[in-house]
């Protein structure tokens, strides 16, 4: 455990003693801000209208106008940030040989894998942290109903432990980082695309599994405030095979 | 300490090492010696618990590098061809990091950081970022990280490759000093570093033991005549009949070496043959002027080549 939280604090002041941290919780913040605002213009025109309209003042439901499609694209920006978040994981280490540090001390593989997942997660928790901005600058003039608020970061927080995972396990498989990157992005871009593919052949039962299987079936659940067990098992389960794949991998090239 | 049986690592259809067995005694200074390709790493990386070996079996301090490498690992000190820095990290961070994955508390921590920083001469660079260091600094983080915990046994890859010869003379000289206290093995393909340091030497060529002894016993085995160096002022014509004359003497020619205040010769003589007092007599006896007397030894490299050579012609 100790040795979990050593390794984990190591990546975390990498990222920090490096641009990488700044540059990319930066850039989040300023695309998930111009997307957040647009959405709240768009919000309060509409509510304008619709208080010409109805001629008294309306229902607004900031939920599904504001964060329900806030956070979608939050989701998508994550699908091109946390590739990046995770490329350098493994493959640095590779590249500048301190595996063989790492893989010569009384340290276990599992610990190295974890550790790491670790302090990506707290980074990309730091990240999240701040984009919390958002419900409480609208607490300010309307109604925010926290608890779908709630959901939809449990929803964002898994969402990327998941991605995290995925990246982990690109990133243990080259010690080029950019490769790394692009095969993380392809990946969890997959992943994605089986939502698209269970949308097209709805109704049958490869569509049922499809949809089950499709990240984004389950992540809306959470913004429309649903929190279900199989969804927490869905998500709990990618981010194990993540690290299993990870371990393997790690594991299988000290044979070579 | 450390024992090593039968030992074969294959990469694929190549074999890097193939039935290597040696031992180390406890507080041995072992040299590791063999050309580059060698398999001197990969038997390093074996022992240490960093890659597993085809077949055969490696034993530190009594534990099975395979079967409990936690053990092993806790009682290992190495550093690997590429000292494995972290370039984002400064010095102490780096030392404390190591320590820390090295299964230490932290009270041990901060005196041990101290005491390796003095051994591998430090403290000036301690809060810089390990990425701005020079090589030679970058080389003696790199033997601190693997002094830091005080490990039984120290393995250590070619440790002075890109010092200068002050900092190799350093290093030597710290590496002698770990003698007695810690069991090292050493590898390089530096001849006179192996003289200056090891009491024992392994010599590996294409991944087989070719010689196991000290030093000095290599080079008595392998010396099949004695020689000695002789340079004389003004040799007459018919000094190499003369010197060949002497009972016990194989062999003289005239060395090709420099010819500086007197001509140089090498004159070889009977195992155990002392010629040395019948030389002098002749040389003085004729008035060529002796200058200079002295027994040539067989350099580790003619140790070397040889051994390597007749591998080849094998």
């Amino acid at each position: 455990m100790r040795n979990l939280w050593t390794i984990a604090f190591k990546e975390i002041r990498s990222y920090f003693n490096s641009p990488i941290a700044y540059v990319l919780i930066g850039v989040f913040l300023i695309i998930n801000g111009y997307i957040f605002s647009s959405i709240v213009s768009f919000a309060s025109r509409q509510s304008i209208q619709m208080l010409r309209f109805q001629g008294e003042a309306p229902q607004i439901n900031l939920n599904e106008l504001v964060f329900r499609p806030t956070f979608h694209n939050m989701s998508v920006i994550l699908l091109l940030i946390v590739p990046i978040l995770t490329m350098r994981l493994f493959s640095e280490e590779k590249k500048t040989k301190t595996t063989e540090l790492l893989l010569t001390s009384p340290l276990t593989i599992s610990e190295i894998v974890v550790g790491k997942y670790l302090g990506a997660f707290m980074v990309y928790l730091t990240m999240l942290g701040l984009t919390f901005y958002m419900p409480l600058l609208l607490s300010i003039y309307g109604q925010v109903n926290w608890g779908t608020v709630f959901s939809g970061y449990l929803g964002l927080v898994l969402l990327g432990a998941v991605f995290l995972s995925i990246g982990l396990f690109a990133s243990s498989i080259t010690e080029n980082q950019v490769i790394a990157a692009l095969i993380s992005f392809g990946l969890l871009l997959l992943i994605w695309l089986l939502g698209w593919a269970a949308a097209s052949v709805e109704g049958t039962g490869l569509g049922e599994v499809l949809s089950y299987i499709s990240i984004l079936d389950h992540f809306d659940g959470f913004l429309r405030g649903l929190v279900e067990t199989r969804t927490l098992v869905y998500y709990l389960s990618l981010v194990v095979f993540g690290l299993f794949l990870t371990h393997r991998v790690v594991e299988s090239q000290r044979w070579k | 300490m450390i024992q090593v049986e039968h030992l074969t690592k294959q990469y694929g259809n190549r074999t890097a090492v193939q039935d290597l067995s040696f031992e180390v005694a406890k507080g041995e200074v072992l040299g590791f010696l063999g050309p580059n390709g060698a398999g001197k790493t990969t038997t390093m990386r074996i022992l240490t618990g960093f890659m597993p070996a085809t077949s055969g079996t490696a034993r530190v301090a009594g534990y099975d590098v395979w079967e409990a490498p936690q053990e092993v690992k806790k009682r290992i000190g190495y550093l690997p061809e590429h000292p494995p820095l972290y370039s984002d990290m400064t010095v102490m961070e780096y030392l404390r990091f190591v320590a820390r994955i090295k299964g230490m508390n932290r009270r041990q921590i901060s005196s041990a950081i101290q005491q390796v920083c003095e051994q591998c001469s430090l403290g000036e660079v301690i809060g810089r970022l390990i990425g701005n260091l020079s090589r030679g600094f970058r080389q003696r983080v790199g033997l601190a990280q693997a002094l830091i915990h005080q490990p039984e046994v120290l393995i250590l890859d070619e440790p002075t490759v890109g010092l200068d010869p002050k900092q190799i003379i350093e290093v030597r000289q710290l590496i002698k000093g770990l003698q007695g206290n810690h069991t090292v093995i050493l590898s390089t393909h530096i001849l006179p570093e192996v003289t200056a340091v090891c009491q024992r030497v392994v010599i590996i060529n294409d991944g087989h033991v070719v010689a196991v002894d000290t030093h000095e016993g290599l080079s008595a085995k392998l010396r099949k005549s004695e020689k000695i160096g002789l340079k004389i002022k003004s040799p007459s014509p018919d000094c190499l009949e003369k010197l060949k004359a002497i009972p016990g003497v194989l062999n003289v020619f005239q060395d090709q070496g420099i010819i500086q205040d007197g001509y140089p010769y090498v004159v070889e003589s009977q195992l155990g043959h002392d010629v040395r007092e019948d030389l002098a007599r002749c040389v003085v006896a004729n008035q060529w002027g002796l200058l200079e007397m002295r027994p040539i030894a067989m350099t580790l490299e003619d140790v070397f080549l040889k051994l390597t050579a007749e591998e080849i012609q094998e």
